[in-house]
C-alpha cells in the first residue's frame, strides 16, 4: 500500500540538469551574440562575413563544450552538428532571397484588376490599374490541365506496366522513362515545333504547349508512381491472387487503392514540375494578350510567356506586373505541393 | 466421427484410400535452375489434416506453393510432376490456374487482410476478385466468419479497417476470408508463427473444426502443433547442398512416437533444426 502510495511516473531521460542546461545555453545562444559583438568592434563587413566569424567561433566554442562541458562526447559529433546547422542557415537564406523578393515586389504591385482583366489593350509601359493577367492564368490552367489528362494516364499505365505486369519490354519502358527524364526542356517544345506545327498537323495553340509539356511531364509521373507502386507489400498481391483473382482485379481492386494517396501525390509532382516551364511554351502555346479558352486554335497566353515578355519590355510598370505574375505563379506551384504534402501526411497517419 | 475417419484413412501407418483429395506425384522444383525441392509425393484424403514438418529451407513453403499454382508466380520458378485434385491435375494444359485457387484456399505466414477494406469488404473480397455474386452476402460474411472463430469480437465493428485488428485477429480474417469462396482445400504456410499462443489455439480450434468439411495442409515449424491439430504428418528435409525431400510420411502418431528413420526421431525429439 505505502509503495504505491510514493510510486510516482517519471521520465529519468528527460531529467532537468540545470548545470548542462546553462552550459548548452551558453554556447548555442552566447557564441551568436558574440559573433555579432566581434563584427560589431572589428572591421568585418557583410552578411557573409558574420556567418563565417559565427561559424568559426561556433565551431571552436562547440569543441570546448564538448570536452570539458558537464557530459563530454566527441569533438567530431559537435563539429558536424554545427556544420549542419550552417547548411541549413545557407539553405534558408538561398531560398529567402528567392522567395522574398518575388513577394514583396508581387505584392506591391497588386491591383485588382491584375487579377480579373486580360492584356488586350495595355500598352507597353502602361500604368500598373489597367489590364492584367487573367489570360495568362486561364492559359497556364488550360494547358497545364490538358498536359494532365494526356500524360497522367499514361505515366501511370507505364508505371503498372514496369511493377505489375513487368511484361517483355519492362526494361526498354524503364530505358525510355528515364532518356526522357532528362530532355531539355526547350527540345521538348522544339520537337512539338517541328514535328507537329511546322507540318501543318496542330498550330499555335494550347494543345501544342500541352503536348510539349506532356514530354516533360510523362517522366515525372512514371518515375514517381513506379516508386509508390513498389511500396505495395507483395503480400497483398499474392493474397488477391490466391482468391483466384485475375492480374486485372488485382491491380483494380487491391494494388491501386493501396497506393491511391501515393498516386495522386506522383501526379500532382508532374503538374508542379511543369507548370513553371517557358522555354517548351514559347514555341507551342507563343502566348497571347486575350482571353482564349479554345485550347485547340490560336495562341494561348501562360504566366510563365508572360512574366518573360514583360521582362524584354523592361519599363517599370511591365517589370512590376511581370514581378505580379511570378507570385501568382509561385502560389499556385505552391498549393499544388501543399496538396500534395498533406495527402501524403494523410495517409501516412492512417 | 474423427475416430472413424482416422481408422478408415489410417492403418498401420498406411493411407489406404484409393483416391485421394488432393494427391502430389514426383513434384520436383527448381528457382532458376537450382533444384530446390526433390521427387515429392504425397497423398491428402478428404476432409485430413496434413501437417508438413521440417528445419527452415527445406521446402515445405515452396511445395504448399505448387498445390494452388502459387509457385509459378515466382520468377524463375520451375516444376516437374503432377498435382492431382480431385482425380484431375491442375497443371494440365487445359487448366485455368485462377479456377484451382478457387477451389484450393490459401492462408499466408504474415497475415495480409486488404488494408484499404473493411473486415467485411475483407470477407467478401474473395467474391470480388473472382467476380461472383452472392444473393445473400450478410449471411456469408457473419458465417465465414462465424466458422474462422472471430465472429463474437468482430461483430459490432465489421465496418471498421481490417488493420485495426491484433495479428491474431487479422489472420482469423485471413481465413475467414478464404472460406468466403467455400474451398475444398485449405492451405497454410506458418498461419501461427506470427502469432501470441493464444490466437494460436484459436487458430489450432478453427483447423479442427473445419477439417470436419475441409482438406487442410499446413505447414508449421511447431511440432506440438503438428501433434495437435493434424492426422498425418510429412518431415521434409534438405540435407547441406541437396534438394528438399520427404524423408518420412505416415499417421501423425506413429511418426512422433515411432518414427522409421533415425533422422526423424532426431529432428521430432528436437535434436537438430
Amino acid at each position: 500500500m505505502t509503495i504505491t502510495s510514493t510510486l510516482k511516473s517519471r521520465k529519468p531521460w528527460d531529467a532537468k540538469d540545470k548545470k548542462y542546461q546553462l552550459q548548452q545555453l551558453l554556447v548555442h545562444v552566447g557564441t551568436p551574440i558574440l559573433a555579432v559583438l566581434v563584427v560589431a568592434k572589428t572591421g568585418i563587413r557583410g552578411g557573409s562575413g558574420l556567418f563565417f566569424t559565427w561559424l568559426g567561433l561556433h565551431l571552436v566554442t562547440g569543441a570546448l563544450l564538448a570536452k570539458f562541458g558537464r557530459r563530454k562526447y566527441s569533438i567530431a559529433n559537435s563539429t558536424i552538428e554545427i556544420l549542419l546547422a550552417a547548411s541549413l542557415i545557407v539553405f534558408i537564406t538561398a531560398a529567402m532571397s528567392v522567395l522574398a523578393p518575388v513577394f514583396t515586389k508581387g505584392t506591391a504591385a497588386f491591383s485588382s484588376n491584375l487579377l480579373f482583366q486580360d492584356a488586350s489593350t495595355t500598352e507597353p509601359g502602361a500604368e500598373l490599374i489597367t489590364g492584367g493577367i487573367l489570360h495568362a492564368i486561364i492559359g497556364t490552367t488550360i494547358i497545364v490541365l490538358l498536359a494532365s489528362v494526356i500524360s497522367i494516364p499514361i505515366g501511370i499505365l507505364a508505371a503498372l506496366y514496369v511493377t505489375e505486369v513487368r511484361g517483355r519490354l519492362t526494361p526498354y519502358v524503364r530505358f525510355f522513362v528515364q532518356a526522357m527524364s532528362g530532355v531539355p526542356s526547350i527540345v521538348a517544345g522544339l520537337f512539338v515545333y517541328a514535328a507537329l506545327i511546322v507540318s501543318g498537323v496542330l498550330n499555335f495553340s494550347g494543345l501544342s504547349g500541352a503536348i510539349a509539356l506532356s514530354i516533360l511531364m510523362l517522366p515525372t509521373v512514371a518515375r514517381t508512381a513506379e516508386e509508390v507502386l513498389l511500396l505495395v507489400p507483395d503480400d497483398l498481391r499474392s493474397a488477391a491472387l490466391a482468391l483466384g483473382a485475375t492480374q486485372r482485379k488485382v491491380i483494380r481492386m487491391v494494388v491501386l487503392p493501396s497506393a491511391g494517396a501515393g498516386l495522386v501525390t506522383s501526379s500532382i509532382l508532374g503538374i508542379a514540375r511543369v507548370t513553371g516551364e517557358t522555354a517548351p511554351l514559347l514555341l507551342t502555346a507563343f502566348g497571347s494578350t486575350q482571353i482564349n479558352t479554345n485550347p485547340f486554335t490560336d495562341p494561348m497566353a501562360a504566366l510563365p510567356i508572360y512574366i518573360f515578355t514583360q521582362m524584354l519590355l523592361g519599363t517599370d510598370n511591365d517589370v512590376a506586373r511581370a514581378w505580379f505574375a511570378c507570385m501568382v505563379l509561385m502560389m499556385m506551384v505552391g498549393l499544388l505541393f501543399g496538396t500534395a504534402r498533406l495527402l501524403v501526411n494523410r495517409r501516412n497517419l492512417k | 466421427m474423427e475416430a472413424s475417419i482416422d481408422t478408415a484413412t489410417v492403418q498401420d501407418g498406411q493411407l489406404l484410400t484409393d483416391v485421394a483429395h488432393l494427391e502430389a506425384r514426383n513434384i520436383n522444383v527448381w528457382f532458376s535452375g537450382k533444384h530446390v525441392l526433390s521427387d515429392v509425393n504425397l497423398r491428402f484424403p478428404k476432409n485430413s489434416v496434413t501437417a508438413l514438418i521440417g528445419p527452415s529451407g527445406c521446402g515445405k513453403s515452396t511445395f504448399i506453393r505448387t498445390l494452388d499454382r502459387m509457385h509459378e508466380l515466382i520468377p524463375g520458378a520451375q516444376l516437374s510432376g503432377e498435382v492431382l485434385f480431385n482425380g484431375k491435375n491442375i497443371y494440365g494444359p487445359a487448366v485455368d490456374p485462377i479456377e484451382v485457387r478457387l477451389g484450393i484456399g490459401m492462408v499466408f505466414q504474415k497475415p495480409n487482410p486488404f488494408p484499404t477494406m473493411t473486415i467485411r469488404q475483407n470477407v467478401l473480397s474473395g467474391l470480388k476478385l473472382s467476380g461472383r455474386r452472392v444473393r445473400d452476402e450478410d449471411s456469408l460474411v457473419e458465417s465465414c466468419i462465424t466458422r474462422a472463430s472471430l465472429w463474437p469480437e468482430v461483430k459490432d465493428r465489421l465496418d471498421s479497417s481490417a488493420g485495426s485488428l491484433s495479428g491474431g485477429q487479422q489472420q482469423r480474417l485471413c481465413i475467414a476470408r478464404s472460406l468466403a469462396l467455400d474451398p475444398e482445400v485449405l492451405l497454410m504456410d506458418e498461419p501461427c508463427s506470427a502469432l501470441d499462443p493464444g490466437s494460436t489455439r484459436r487458430i489450432e480450434a478453427t483447423i479442427r473444426e473445419l477439417s470436419e468439411s475441409m482438406t487442410i495442409v499446413i505447414v508449421t515449424h511447431n511440432m506440438q502443433q503438428a501433434q495437435r491439430v493434424s492426422d498425418q504428418t510429412a518431415f521434409f528435409l534438405s540435407e547441406e547442398g541437396e534438394p528438399g525431400c520427404v524423408v518420412e510420411f505416415g499417421p501423425t502418431d506413429s511418426l512422433f512416437s515411432a518414427p522409421n528413420d533415425p533422422r526423424t526421431e532426431d529432428y521430432v525429439n528436437g535434436r537438430f533444426g
